[in-house]
């Protein structure tokens, strides 16, 4: 169980005093200067050794993302975008970073920003996190005032400035092509790729889109140091990671854990465990809607990292735990999603426009039984046309559910055509 | 998603004085030339002031922002934020439905939204002070199920807390965040298990809602003086 001394997110839940006094009195702001002194290259080996991979569902490691950044260039300038649009189903923890741990993100931007040579940061709020977005600008304003941002940043000798822009309710401008067209002031439809945003990112010039959670760890590992963050969590799967825990579990919650922590003892010592005991469970989604889900005789030995998740034909994801117990329909838990990708399809490419509408009635009519049972093939053959036949991720994100369900409940779904059994509220 | 403007349309748009401030603020945090990037933020702003986006309120921030106006109208219909048309007066009450709050019991407070306001989405109640639409994942599931009204989230709701959600809605403008009792994401209870000195009285969303609306109270009593 990761101590309260190791957390990197002491004041999570806002219980402690939010003023940036506090704040510095608890740690933050301290050495920023130093570690800009040290220099980019510095930053950025600290980060690669530290382990740690992007904290928005990819896992990308996070360090070598940050040296794709050219050198800087006076007519481009370089720019770091913060994707706090968090939308997937499931995930709600960058909204307690934005709102009761700001100053580790805008330290962390400071920091990541130097070291890509940018003196710009956007961070892109979701539209829906109002409250959140003022209480972002209200500690942005402190910052400023302290001196901490401006034209010599925490007497770094860097100028640095941080802008909050908002969306307005579209998930796919979690997508970083999408989210920087969005920020262009333009729909939010993704890019192709290449270029990738580090040569023609935001307005053309070189930028790096990371995940709020990526880059509010960064002031901590630097001042711990890259082997205090290597030393949780299996090798390659370092560090701690904030969970949300959702669901049918006694008591959600948001919490701080090491990564590599087993499901079990997460959903049992934070969660309260499985509403109506551990054997009532059916099935979890791990990482957020996008990744299939795993029933419960996987769960019982299941690890939270990107490899265990992904070598078990699901992932980790953003760390979004859906809890499934055996009153759940799984068939309509999963058809809510279908119709969740439908309503998100950003519309740009066919295969995703038509295929999550198809996708969504069929799962649909499965609800009640009321198909044949060659709709399943039919159906899964519907989720491989659409699966990596389109620019961005959401056509992968909204087959995988489907196929996850197949993979796992396929003879309950053939029972049900056989029998028609009538449809169980979803509910608890 | 097809969206279409409204039927019926009013005849102009103008920022408030205030808002228009506020506006060129915005835009000055973009670089030069980039005035477009504004967008959103602007047509946010015109949602606030009016209740919906209409015509006139594109045509006005297309003229602003130097952008064609296809191009505005093509931003607002693309976003879900968006109301192409009138909503309740008093407040749009947004429901979300995604899995996450659908398996804690989203589809009761839908039911609920049915009887009590009306059985369509987006339909203003008879008196056209409430109305109610089903939303896809607000990103609160710890706090499951929960609801959005304006720049508020309710959460960790029941069908009676709902219920008398909804009631109390039409006499004020009841105190948002959890309404379990729970401070803001951790586990219920945590705070009656560990020595944690609580320093605020509430979250940071919680004060920024009490923050606004003292505000809001001054100034109307100011204006009445």
């Amino acid at each position: 169980m990761l101590k309260e001394k190791d957390k990197i997110f002491s004041n999570l839940y806002g219980f402690k005093d939010r003023s940036i006094n506090s704040v510095i009195s608890r740690g933050q702001w301290d050495d920023t200067a130093k570690f800009i002194k040290n220099g980019s290259s510095w930053i950025i080996e600290e980060i690669k050794n530290s382990g740690l991979r992007g904290r928005g569902g990819a896992g990308f490691p996070t360090g070598l993302k940050w040296s794709f950044m050219p050198k800087p260039n006076p007519t481009k300038p370089s720019y770091l975008v913060i994707n706090a649009d968090e939308s997937e189903p499931g995930t709600c923890k960058d909204r307690e970073i934005l709102r009761h741990e700001p100053h580790t993100l805008i330290e962390g931007c400071l920091i990541a920003g130097f070291a890509m040579g940018a003196h710009v940061a956007y961070i892109y709020v979701r539209g829906e996190y109002v409250r959140e977005r003022e209480a972002l600008q209200i500690a942005i304003d402190e910052a400023y005032s302290k001196g901490f941002l401006g034209t010599n940043a925490a007497k770094s000798g860097w100028k640095f400035d941080i802008f909050v822009h908002h969306g307005a309710g579209a998930y796919i401008c979690g997508e970083e092509t999408a989210l920087l067209e969005s920020l262009e002031g333009k729909k939010g439809m993704p890019r192709m790729k290449p270029p990738f945003p580090a040569m023609a990112g935001l307005y053309g010039c070189p930028t790096t889109v990371n995940n709020v959670e990526s880059i509010a760890v960064v002031p901590t590992i630097l001042r711990r140091g890259a082997s205090w963050f290597s030393k949780f969590g299996r090798s390659n799967n370092t560090g701690t990671k904030l969970f949300c825990l959702s669901g049918h579990i006694e008591k959600p919650c948001v919490v701080e854990e090491e990564m590599s922590i087993p499901l079990k003892e997460l959903i049992e010592k934070y969660g309260g465990g499985v509403i109506g005991g551990w054997d009532n469970l059916k099935a979890v989604i791990p990482g957020g809607s996008s990744v299939p889900l795993i029933p419960a005789k996987i769960c019982n030995d299941a690890i939270m990292d990107f490899d265990w998740l992904r070598e078990n034909q699901s992932g980790l994801g953003t760390g979004a735990v859906i809890v499934m117990n055996s009153s759940t329909d799984i068939v309509k838990a999963i058809w809510r999603l279908s119709k969740f990708y439908n309503h998100e399809s950003c519309g740009q490419c066919t295969p995703c426009r038509e295929g999550t509408g198809w996708m969504m009635r069929v799962m649909k009519r499965l609800i009640s039984g009321d198909a044949k049972l060659e709709d399943i093939d039919n159906l899964l053959q519907i989720t491989k046309q659409v699966e990596g036949h389109t620019i961005c991720a959401l056509g992968d994100a909204a087959a995988w559910p489907i196929q996850g369900l197949f993979r796992h409940f396929r003879s309950e779904v053939e029972d049900r055509i056989k029998n028609k059994v009538s449809p169980k509220i979803a509910a608890e | 998603m097809l969206r279409r403007i409204d039927k019926d349309q009013p005849e102009t748009f103008a920022f408030t004085k205030s808002n228009l401030s506020w506006a060129k603020k915005q835009i000055s945090k973009y670089p030069k030339d980039r005035q477009q990037s504004a967008v959103i933020p602007l047509l946010y702003r015109a949602q606030e002031q009016e209740g919906w986006i209409s015509k006139p309120a594109i045509e006005f921030i297309a003229k602003m922002l130097k952008m064609a106006p296809i191009r505005v109208y093509e931003v607002a219909s693309f976003y879900f934020m968006f109301h192409l048309s009138p909503v309740g007066k008093k407040a749009h009450i947004q429901v979300c439905g995604t899995t996450p709050c659908m398996l804690r019991g989203s589809e009761k407070l839908i039911e609920i939204c049915k009887q009590k306001i009306s059985k369509n989405q987006k339909e203003p109640c008879s008196k056209g002070n409430l109305s109610w639409e089903e939303v896809e994942c607000i990103g609160a599931c710890s706090n499951s199920p929960v609801v959005q009204i304006g720049s508020d989230y309710y959460e960790d709701l029941s069908e009676e807390s709902f219920s008398n959600l909804l009631d109390n809605l039409i006499e004020g403008h009841p105190e948002p965040g959890s309404q379990k009792k729970r401070f803001s994401s951790e586990p219920e209870g945590f705070l009656n298990s560990t020595k944690v000195k609580i320093e605020e009285n509430k979250n940071a969303s919680v004060r920024l809602f009490l923050e606004t609306s003292i505000r809001k109270k001054t100034k109307k009593l100011m204006s009445e003086r």
